[in-house]
């Protein structure tokens, strides 16, 4: 499999909820289509929150990886 | 907004630290999700609303509220301290100090003050709706609030929530 080339990466560490998504919402908004945004995040409930927000946003989730209280999402703009 | 779009509706009653959180914490999460949102702010929700935004807790009669210090080692952290009513009702300054620790604990975790979240909200077209009859009860003025605030009343904001799919009461 090729590698995801990031456009831009967000690092979310130490934020809470909502944060990850709230800050994640943003910079997509200045994203073009098809571009890859990376968020890093070590809240808990992020893991669940992301597939959320990705369900609810029709962005494609590409890579939700949980590196051990560390989690690192790559998502492609759709829309 | 794109049709056929999501929508909260939540009627925001509350405006002490603790309750000023779950309405815009939901309204901030769910416009980030690309939602339509409302928050209807009725009687003591009003000061959330307000351009000097200064909510407090009270830990008297909030028996289950944890008091715990957000310095030290992490053991001491953990302690829970029981605060009997006669003492968080009487003794002057302990809901400043109530408030000041509670404020401390949640920037030490990470958690968005109330001002940032309220801020995020208008950011992501959240409506913030003021109930007029409260205002009128309470003496609240228009020129007290943010200027993003919109003065309404029951019906209005029942149209509004009246295709919501998620409708709360806080």
């Amino acid at each position: 499999m090729a590698e995801i080339t990031v456009t831009k990466t967000l690092d979310c560490t130490g934020m809470l909820c909502p944060m990850p998504v709230v800050k994640t919402a943003k910079a997509m908004k200045e994203l073009s289509i098809g571009d890859i945004l990376e968020m890093i995040s070590t809240d808990p409930g992020s893991m669940p929150d992301m597939n959320a927000w990705a369900n609810q946003t029709k962005h494609e989730l590409v890579e939700a990886l949980d590196e051990g209280g560390k989690f690192r999402f790559k998502i492609k703009k759709t829309h | 907004m794109a049709k056929g779009n999501n929508k909260l509706a939540i009627i925001a009653t509350q405006g002490t630290l603790d309750w000023a959180y779950p309405p815009f914490i939901l309204a901030t999460a769910a416009g980030a999700m690309g939602w339509d949102v409302g928050i209807f702010f009725t009687f003591y929700g009003l000061p959330l609303l307000k351009k000097d935004l200064s909510a407090s807790i009270s830990p008297a009669s909030n028996p289950a509220m944890p008091m715990r210090m957000p310095f030290g080692p992490a053991a001491f952290q953990k302690i829970n301290w029981p605060i009997p009513n006669i003492i968080s009702s009487n003794i002057p300054g302990f809901e400043s100090m109530a408030t000041s620790l509670m404020k401390q604990t949640f920037k030490n975790k990470g958690v968005a003050s109330v001002e940032e979240l309220r801020e995020m909200a208008i950011d992501l077209d959240v409506r913030l709706i003021a109930c007029q009859m409260t205002m009128d009860v309470f003496g609240f003025a228009k020129e007290e609030f943010i200027d993003e605030v919109e003065i309404a009343g029951a019906a209005a904001f029942l149209e509004f929530a009246s295709d919501a799919n998620i409708s709360l009461f806080v």
